[in-house]
């Protein structure tokens, strides 16, 4: 399997997506070997810590030494190439690393950095990266391929073939966890799209992580709808540690969040407009936007523009518990995104009893019951249904109880078993070929 | 002897709008007329309209032994006068012929009765002189919205006059005993209660196009051999279900028109069978016993109680919103606000904010019609606080002179 680093080593609903399909398919009795990219071919005792208290013996671990990250673009690989060829620790550690300094105290002059050691851009170490993966296809046992998101797709291909040139008949399965056209709001890369696209052609069998997703697939990609599988995502609610702090601007005020990566794709535009909105009906809500990324800048200075600056408060990326407590902090989670293929954040909301309301344009709709729905374009609709948590004490209380019991159902067993049933379909067809 | 005796609701609320907060204060226009105007006109066409036409045809083929009774709630009524008079129409005929009863309910299809005995008999006599109004008759049977029934609404619609009351022969109430008798409710002197048989009712109401039914194709001469079964152990077979079984949730091509076309005849088979109306099973059998139902039974569900309604926080709170108003808006002596406040009253904008089956994963039909229950229980309270606002306008101009304080 072609994955991702899992959380707190990594933001993002990749890396929780990949870490919770990995435990699911570990309890199913499925043995992986699971090859992530990884700065430095060390791997971390901490993160092995975490790795074997929670996974057991059926997952081996493998890393390539490769600085690419989920949803990197070509200017962001670029700017952590040069951070990580640059002598300055602290400067040049991704924020991630600075969590697991800061928690750790790792020696990072361990870490084995040599000046062209990566790729010279975004497209280049894909390739390297897809080039080391056949070489560890070349030495592995394995039935199938999984792999997930562009940037491991060439690694996937790369494998099936070392595979094929074994005599092996491994099919070769893509999740799509996100598109192109999600990511950068409908003017996808050229390069990146052909990739996507060959990706999911040459695939036995393409996953996609919610029907919205699927009908993406097929507009935009071509592929057969016979060879799509949706396999929605889970959370496995049970060990997560809760977090009973009192806040104190709750006391004050009423407050709305919005937790994502600050790109296009996440509509943090919206949910100003929103904002701006909701503040001239209710001038004592505040507005908590959790998150960095391309438009930072641009949003905070579009807050102070539309003259709700006082009233949105910014956070940085935040990891951890504080992911937690932003939502037990928030009266109501707001996922505005433009296109969310699934958008595991609002399950993370309601697992904590936060209630959500969440565009329509998105995976999880089609399957939370327990959430508000609103088309992102539809400012209107979304005020009015935040407004509406904010002011009907029944309603927030409703979405939180049974939010909370619809969650707590939920397990990455039963994704799991999906794809248990997509590889048993696939083996079995490459065996009657 | 058995009797088969036939009871129909028909009914349709006012469907509120998707009314937005920004709304409040603006705009108190609560209804979505072009809404409820086009599903008034689908379900004349595909179920009022023909099915009356058979009963109409199976009237006169038994030379009027098939009987039959109708609750029509008053904002149906009022709904057929504004969309489709027609459907009125062809009501009346039925009427006319003699064989068909009808009986009364809350004009605005409301659960007045758990909130406010006042409001309650108010609309019972709303609906009364409705009934007079467009049939020229007196219904002396009652039925309550959704069959929600109790010993005290049987005492209270005794005291209001009326002779009968129907109720669910759920099994809970009637343990051992069988919905095929007339009771005597608990605490009364003269008012017969007529129980549902929900095993035949359900056969038609629910399970007539159900294939994965082990009795499915159901067939006149089949249903007809079960109501014989009941002769000799009971006077009546009841048969009470909502009208639009026939044509809307049963779609014409089950079949079930040609069914119902055929039963009579099929029940008149047997000599010792006839078809009554409530009244007339009323003034036909006695009592065999008392029947105490202290704690509330409807017809909804497999519960069979108010958890469709009133089972969760959100509807439960709206209803107490809604009725603690009462007072203040029958002192505003304003007519347009108490229509609104009682068009709200209808059991249907509380079951739209239902999460029992929704959670149970049985969301089909739910979806297909509806957005989410929170979606109305959203609209339902903008519409209040905008309600609200108008009330408090209302009593402050109307209690400058009078002094009275606003509840709202």
């Amino acid at each position: 399997m072609f994955g991702w680093e899992f959380p707190p080593f990594n933001t993002g609903g990749l890396g929780t997506a990949c870490y919770g399909l990995t435990k699911g398919l570990s309890r199913q009795g499925v043995d992986i070997t699971l090859i992530l990219p990884r700065i430095g071919d060390a791997i971390d005792p901490a993160y092995m810590r975490i790795i074997s208290a929670n996974l057991d013996k059926r997952i081996k671990i493998r890393s390539v030494n490769s600085i690419l990250k989920p949803y990197i673009s070509s200017e962001a690989y670029l700017d952590d190439l040069v951070r990580m060829l640059s002598n300055d620790k602290e400067r040049g550690m991704p924020p991630y690393k600075k969590y697991i300094d800061r928690n750790t105290k790792l020696d990072l002059s361990t870490m084995n950095i040599k000046k062209g050691l990566y790729g010279s851009d975004l497209f280049h170490e894909v390739y390297r990266y897809s080039k080391e993966a056949g070489r560890i296809a070349a030495e592995e046992e394995f039935d199938v391929i999984h792999c997930h998101d562009w940037l491991t797709y060439p690694a996937g291909l790369e494998a099936k073939r070392v595979a094929d040139a074994r005599g092996m008949n491994a099919p070769l399965i893509t999740h799509v966890h996100a598109t192109e056209f999600d990511r950068t709001g409908g003017n996808p890369n050229d390069y990146v799209y052909h990739i996507e696209k060959e990706g999911m052609h040459k695939a036995t069998y393409v996953v996609t992580v919610s029907n919205y997703t699927k009908n993406m697939v097929m507009r935009h990609y071509g592929v057969d709808p016979r060879k799509v599988h949706v396999v929605h995502n889970s959370i496995d609610v049970g060990d997560s540690p809760v977090c009973n702090e009192d806040f104190e601007i709750k006391k004050h005020h009423k407050t709305v969040l919005f937790l994502g990566r600050m790109t296009i794709q996440k509509g943090p535009d919206h949910f100003l407009a929103i904002a701006k909105k909701i503040s001239d009906f209710n001038p004592d809500v505040r507005f908590i936007m959790a998150g960095g990324g391309d438009m930072f800048t641009r949003i905070v200075e579009e807050a102070a523009a539309l003259g709700i600056g006082d009233k949105v408060l910014f956070t940085d990326f935040v990891t951890g518990m504080d992911v937690d407590r932003a939502y037990r902090m928030a009266d109501v989670y707001v996922m505005s995104s433009v296109s969310e293929p699934f958008g595991l954040t609002v399950l993370e909301a309601m697992k904590n009893g936060t209630p959500v309301v969440v565009s329509k344009q998105s995976g999880v709709s089609e399957v939370i019951r327990n959430c508000l729905i609103a088309d992102f374009w539809d400012r209107d609709e979304m005020a009015n249904k935040i407004l509406a948590v904010l002011n009907y004490p029944e309603l927030k209380q409703c979405l939180s109880d049974e939010g909370m019991r619809e969650v707590r159902a939920l397990s990455w067993d039963q994704p799991a078993r999906k794809c248990m049933d997509i590889y048993d379909k696939a083996l079995t067809e490459a065996r009657e070929w | 002897m058995v009797a088969v005796c036939f009871y129909f609701q028909v009914h349709q609320p006012y469907r509120m709008r998707k009314y937005p907060v920004f709304d409040i204060g603006r705009n108190s226009h609560y209804f979505d007329n072009e809404k409820n105007y086009s599903i008034m006109r689908k379900v004349a066409d595909k179920c009022y309209l023909p099915a009356n036409q058979v009963v109409m045809d199976m009237i006169k083929e038994t030379g009027g032994r098939f009987k039959a009774s109708y609750s029509i709630s008053g904002i149906a009524l009022d709904q057929f006068e504004e969309y489709c008079p027609e459907v009125l129409e062809s009501f009346q005929g039925l009427v006319d012929t003699g064989c068909v009863e009808l009986l009364d309910e809350t004009y605005h299809h409301s659960l007045s009765f758990l909130y406010s005995r006042k409001e309650f008999r108010r609309q019972v006599s709303l609906h009364k002189k409705k009934v007079r109004e467009l049939f020229d008759c007196k219904p002396e049977v009652f039925r309550n919205t959704e069959l929600v029934y109790n010993n005290q609404l049987a005492n209270t619609v005794e005291d209001m006059g009326y002779k009968g009351v129907v109720a669910e022969g759920a099994d809970r109430v009637l343990g051992w005993r069988s919905p095929n008798f007339l009771y005597r409710p608990k605490g009364t002197k003269k008012i017969k209660l007529l129980l549902k048989n929900y095993k035949l009712s359900d056969d038609i109401a629910f399970r007539f196009s159900e294939r994965s039914w082990k009795e499915w194709p159901l067939t006149a001469d089949k249903f007809a051999a079960w109501v014989n079964a009941v002769n000799g152990n009971g006077n009546t077979v009841n048969l009470f279900m909502d009208y639009e079984t026939f044509g809307e949730h049963q779609w014409e091509s089950t079949g079930i028109f040609n069914f119902m076309r055929h039963l009579p005849r099929e029940i008149l088979k047997n000599p010792d069978n006839c078809f009554k109306t409530p009244g007339e099973v009323v003034d036909s059998y006695e009592p065999v016993a008392e029947l105490d139902v202290p704690h509330v039974v409807s017809w909804a569900d497999v519960e069979r109680d108010l958890s469709a309604w009133l089972g969760n926080g959100m509807q439960k709170s709206s209803a107490e919103n809604l009725y603690r108003l009462e007072e203040a808006v029958i002192n505003s002596k304003d007519k347009k606000l108490l229509e609104d406040w009682r068009r709200l009253q209808t059991a249907d904008h509380f079951y739209y904010m239902c999460t029992k089956w929704f959670n149970d994963g049985d969301v089909h039909k739910y979806f297909n019609v509806y957005d989410r229950p929170h979606d109305s229980f959203i609209a339902f309270m903008n519409v209040l606080t905008d309600f609200r606002i108008r009330l408090k306008k209302a009593c402050e101009t109307s209690a400058e002179g009078m002094k009275r304080p606003c509840p709202a």
